[in-house]
């Protein structure tokens, strides 16, 4: 529970909530995908909940947020419409995209989602440009990117950090850190622990998270978001975090220690703050099933929407090449 | 309209100005195009003391974010006119432009634009050898969702850079960097010329010469050669790479029947083999001869004068491919 422990019921029970709805979705997704229904690659954002629900609970709703493949729990978070989701996940036309991006390019502009994205770090450099636009037109907004550990070893998150330092820009990078790129462990792609040591050499605040207490992700965020928006420029904030599954799904993460899986597994985020919801007493167990179920009932209607709309027609292949 | 004698550089310069006074979205970034006043001088004409830092950003030495943020930045509704000063440092940033900037309003379903236009200097001739004086169109050919434009004159840069800069698509803008002291009448004030349209430079009626950007002169010196052979030489400035005006090259082929190409980048995997594929296939019947391609060697530029020189495709070349033809 974040130092202060000052958060009241509602939030806390929305951010519960937040977080149920994206496990939901995965999981459903996981099914799916596992019978053999779903195209493509799927990669799932289980256990790490608590960072989106967390940082998009503090944001405006045209603050843009730039993402990468793990990134349905970002565009949940941010408040994307799950049928549409599942819709773009089977490749059909009702889909975000009109099917062409599927789950690695999902994106909703219209929340300022600027994109998941099918190159691994790409959110640095998006994100920062979408800061900067932030700050040109002196709107008010601001952005954030959203990274995984290991894209942090990519050149591009250097320049980017360094441009969004000197030009003083409003963004969060919120590093995700699930301690693997792919099979390769945090402690050996890189030489340093805390990712948010590399602030540093920026010049500008990184801040070490614990990435399962969604209240503490919260606390920070807010501080993070409030010295973007009045004019502080960057803030590096690294949520230490894991994923349930593998990489994709289809990886069995061999790979990985079972102890300290098991370890971590303990530190769900929903058990974390379900067991926090019913000590406080700000929650029974009817009504944590009341939400579970209504989650289920959400993405069963979104999956069936997904699996039954239709495919685009053909020359759809042709079309969005340019702006006409 | 009023015309001036302007260098091609100043004639970049007009068009950047024109486009930042019309729209407020409009800022330029790049290494040392602030206060220096851009590396070939082209911000130095006005551009920067008339619109300030806020809008004339010089960068640190990173293409990577140069391009990657004006990505972000075009998305979020500014339009960036963003600067890669050597063509031969766009790989640093092809992930950026090849597989952000192109393609961000295909896969993300139309959701999301990229008005970005990205200015580079190509070509050699300055004894910059092998990074400095590459010319790369091919591999932006290759890439949907780019526009490719090589203006060849001050008139055609700065009509044609104002028509990139308000076009909603991601806009490679190459710019020949022996040319930017090149003189030639503009239009003080402002105008377009349309992106994919062609222009022939020279009208005739025994060969069409295609060729963009530094070669368009060459070509014209060729013809002044071969046409007091009796050889009349029509030369095609492509003007615009993609989208390719393949009807005015299938028209003046119509015409004179006859068809070299002249690139001076590599021969092999080089723009020309696409347009001769194009007509080979659909202008089949209008050709009288094989169709020749006259590029660069498939090597590095060098730096000695003597071999930098042997490299550039000059009108000697031209003039003897359209003799082989011709024969």
């Amino acid at each position: 529970m974040a130092a202060d422990g000052t958060m009241d019921k509602d939030t806390y029970l929305g951010l519960y909530h937040t977080m149920v709805r994206i496990r939901t979705f995965e999981e459903t997704a996981h099914k799916e995908f596992l019978k053999g229904e779903m195209p493509g690659f799927l990669h799932l954002y289980s256990g790490e909940e608590a960072i989106a629900a967390g940082v998009m609970s503090v944001l405006e709703p045209d603050d843009y947020v730039s993402t990468h493949h793990r990134g349905h729990g970002h565009l949940i978070a941010k408040g994307a419409d799950t049928k549409r989701m599942f819709a773009e996940l089977f490749g059909k036309a009702a889909g975000f995209c009109k099917g062409k991006g599927g789950s690695m390019h999902i994106a909703d502009m219209s929340l300022g989602v600027l994109g998941a994205n099918g190159i691994v770090g790409a959110a640095v450099h998006i994100g920062t440009g979408a800061a900067f636009a932030c700050k040109y037109q002196k709107n008010g907004k601001i952005a954030l990117a959203f990274l995984g550990d290991a894209s942090t070893n990519r050149g591009t998150f250097h320049e980017a950090l360094n441009l969004a330092s000197i030009w003083d820009l409003p963004i969060v990078y919120v590093v995700e850190n699930n301690h693997y790129g792919v099979a390769n462990p945090q402690s050996e792609h890189m030489k340093i622990r805390d990712i948010a040591d590399r602030a540093a050499g920026y010049g500008f605040p990184g801040v070490v998270v614990d990435g399962n207490d969604v209240a503490a992700v919260r606390e920070a965020a807010q501080e993070a978001v409030a010295r973007a928006r009045g004019g502080g420029g960057p803030t590096l904030l690294e949520c230490k975090t894991w994923r349930h599954w593998g990489h994709f799904i289809g990886d069995a993460a061999t790979y990985r220690d079972p102890a300290e899986h098991e370890a971590w597994l303990k530190r769900d985020p929903l058990i974390i703050s379900s067991a926090l919801l019913l000590a406080r007493g700000w929650a029974t167990q009817a009504d944590l099933d009341r939400i579970q179920a209504e989650a289920n009932a959400e993405m069963q209607t979104a999956l069936e929407y997904g699996k039954g709309s239709p495919y685009p027609p053909l020359e759809e292949l042709l079309t969005d090449v340019y702006v006409d | 309209m009023g015309t001036k004698v302007m260098n091609y550089a100043e004639a970049v310069a007009d068009a950047l100005k024109i486009e930042m006074r019309r729209d407020p979205n409009v800022y330029i970034a790049g290494e040392d195009v602030g206060r220096f006043g851009g590396s070939f001088g082209v911000t130095g004409y006005g551009v920067f003391s008339e619109f300030g830092p806020e809008r004339v950003l010089d960068t640190p030495i990173s293409e990577t974010a140069i391009v990657g943020t004006a990505v972000g930045a075009a998305a979020a509704g500014l339009r960036p006119a963003v600067e890669i000063l050597f063509m031969d440092f766009l790989p640093i940033a092809m992930d950026e432009l090849c597989n952000q900037a192109a393609k961000v309003h295909y896969l993300f379903g139309g959701q999301m634009k990229c008005p970005m236009v990205l200015r580079t200097a190509l070509g050699a001739g300055m004894g910059t050898a092998a990074h400095h004086s590459q010319s790369l169109e091919a591999m932006l050919c290759h890439t949907p969702g780019l526009i490719t434009i090589a203006p060849a004159t001050p008139y055609d840069v700065k009509g044609l850079l104002i028509s990139a800069i308000r076009d909603d698509n991601p806009v490679v803008f190459l710019e020949h960097k022996m040319l930017y002291a090149a003189k030639g009448e503009v239009p003080e004030g402002e105008y377009t010329i349309p992106i994919g349209v062609a222009d022939i430079k020279r009208e005739g009626f025994d060969v069409t010469l295609v060729c963009w950007s530094g070669m368009v002169r060459q070509c014209l010196a060729a013809a002044e050669i071969l046409e007091k052979e009796g050889v009349s030489v029509e030369v095609l400035d492509l003007r615009t790479l993609i989208p390719l005006d393949k009807k005015a090259i299938l028209d003046s082929v119509g015409k004179t029947h006859s068809l070299v190409i002249v690139h001076e980048a590599c021969l092999t995997g080089g723009f020309g083999g696409e347009i001769a594929a194009i007509v080979a296939s659909e202008g089949f019947d209008l050709l009288d001869a094989p169709i020749i391609r006259v590029g660069g060697p498939d090597t590095p530029v060098p730096f000695s004068p003597v071999l930098e020189a042997e490299f550039i495709v000059k009108a000697d070349r031209i003039v003897a491919a359209v003799r082989e033809i011709a024969a």
